[in-house]
């Protein structure tokens, strides 16, 4: 087998894992949502389908499946059908540049565990995920509603408030790792000691600048069921209504994933050493990408533990806590880490 | 005149809202063992008091005759009108022909129905009752006029202390 078709295939056998297992997550997370939701307010939840109520995302799916697809007669149908596509495939796009665990060695070549290892990796990223507030604004625009179009308008200008915070968050991530690759920050974090220890402000930037770009409560405006109906998907339907949730919750992995791989250490496992970890071969490997997987499986019952704790913010609020306490706040970072780089390594690097 | 309440201003780390943050979050953990309070309905039931005012019925005595002699107070008293009475007579020759008239035919339309115990309370035979029932559905809304023998269903036999028409 020459090196090119081999390139294509494990390429190709990674997305169709790799988004498989987003997909699969993101049904999973629907109960896990309702499960969580039902104990922390003394209910049992959903508990008929399967066992314990465990088939029940796939009883949703058929449901969404079958249920009629209604096009309201008030709707711009062209940007009413893009839309949800527009929410669905960034998410998965910036699935790309995740690193899902230590390489691996299959038939004598190494393989890395992400589908796509960019050099640019945060970068695309951030300009990836940003896009799925398109898609949003588009959703309300197109549905021709009040409600709908209130809750896109919040969802752009969520967006501009929080994506500048998100990203100043992980430059001093970036400044002590000295690369933008995700592999990087992973092999760096294994090394030492895990950046959420290093930047807790950056880390903490991070988590609440997450949560606003991904639509979850506490600052869920854009949905709003409280005062916008549905928000932006009030006039969706059907599958269209479930590829906005899919869009979500695969979002919601990713940055998971990224809190995972930039704050918590990627595929590192606590209190072993790589190099143990890299003699057990590809044992090794699957090892560390458990790691991974439990880290960002924390964070996502983080999300829906968060979620049904804080209520949602007032709209003048969000802006006031994204402009006026997370931007310092993430600035004060950067200027710490430099500090920090200039005193103890003289290079710029800690 | 409102009673002004001095409101303490909040110290340095309140203002972060990070500790109320922190113990909301923990408040919500805990709360996840706490034990569910969920009843699984159609398994496990609710405990129904003796006096619930349920679906109405109509009882038969411990002879298995009806009580109900036909009046129509309860027609009358009906808030809703939810209730229709046909009298007829009791034929000649049965061992209760003294009573002399008995419901041909008897009504409650449930979906009038206001469950407010007016016909149990005005019933001067106490034939009619207020029973534990309370699951009613129906897929006509002729299904859920109860006739007769669905109101006997409902009902049963009561016995009571006093037999009033006993060797009358």
């Amino acid at each position: 087998m020459n090196d090119t078709l081999f390139t294509v295939l494990s390429t190709l056998v990674k997305i169709v894992v790799f988004v498989h297992i987003a997909l699969i997550l993101s049904a999973f997370m629907t109960l896990v949502e309702r499960k969580v939701s039902a104990w922390m307010q003394d209910r049992v939840g959903p508990n008929r389908v399967g066992p314990g109520g465990l088939l029940q995302p796939i009883a949703d799916g058929l449901k969404f499946l079958f249920k009629e697809d209604v096009i309201p007669g008030q709707v711009n149908k062209v940007l009413y059908v893009l839309a949800p596509a527009i929410v669905l495939v960034p998410s998965f796009l910036a699935l790309a540049v995740i690193p899902f665990g230590p390489p691996v060695e299959v038939a004598g070549r190494t393989v890395q565990l992400s589908i796509a290892d960019l050099d640019v990796g945060i970068l695309f990223v951030f300009a990836i995920s940003s896009l799925g507030v398109y898609g949003i604004t588009l959703a309300g625009w197109a549905s021709n509603s009040k409600y709908s179009l209130l809750g896109g308008v919040r969802a752009s200008a969520q967006m501009i408030s929080y994506e500048i915070c998100l990203g100043l968050s992980v430059v001093s991530v970036f400044m002590a790792t000295g690369s933008l690759r995700l592999m990087d920050v992973v092999t760096t974090q294994a090394d030492g000691i895990w950046n959420v220890f290093l930047h807790p402000l950056g880390f903490l930037v991070f988590v609440v600048a997450a949560f606003a770009e991904t639509n979850r409560l506490p600052f869920d405006m854009p949905e709003a069921e409280t005062e916008l109906v549905a928000g932006y998907h009030t006039e969706y339907s059907s599958m269209k209504f479930a590829m906005f949730f899919l869009g979500e919750y695969t979002a919601m992995f990713v940055f998971s994933a990224l809190v995972a791989t930039l704050f918590l250490g990627g595929w590192d496992v606590p209190f072993v050493a790589e190099s143990t970890l890299a003699a057990l071969g590809n044992w090794g490997s699957l090892l560390g990408f458990a790691s991974f997987m439990l880290k960002s499986l924390a964070f996502l019952f983080f999300y829906v533990w968060v979620r049904w704790t804080i209520p949602r913010f007032r709209f003048d609020q969000l802006m006031g806590l994204g402009w006026k306490v997370l931007l310092p706040l993430a600035l004060v970072q950067i200027l710490l880490t430099g500090l920090f780089g200039i005193l103890f390594s003289g290079d710029g690097g800690s | 005149m409102g009673k002004l309440v001095e409101r303490r201003a909040l110290k340095w780390y309140e203002e972060l809202y990070l500790p109320a943050i922190v113990s909301g979050l923990g408040r919500t953990f805990r709360q996840m063992f706490e034990p569910d309070i969920t009843l699984q309905y159609p398994e496990q039931r609710p405990a129904i008091a003796d006096d619930y005012r349920g679906a109405p019925g109509l009882v038969r005595d411990d002879e298995g005759r009806e009580k109900c002699v036909s009046c129509q107070l309860c027609e009358y008293i009906c808030p809703p009108k939810a209730i229709v009475i046909r009298p007829g007579e009791i034929p000649e020759g049965a061992d209760n022909e003294h009573v002399e008239k008995a419901p041909r035919e008897f009504f409650i339309d449930m979906l009038r129905c206001i469950y407010c115990g007016y016909c149990e309370e005005v019933c001067p035979e106490e034939a009619i009752f207020m029973t534990s029932v309370y699951e009613l559905n129906g897929a006509t809304r002729a299904e859920l006029v109860h006739d007769k023998p669905r109101l006997y269903e409902i009902g049963g036999t009561r016995i009571d202390p006093i037999k009033k028409w006993k060797g009358k």
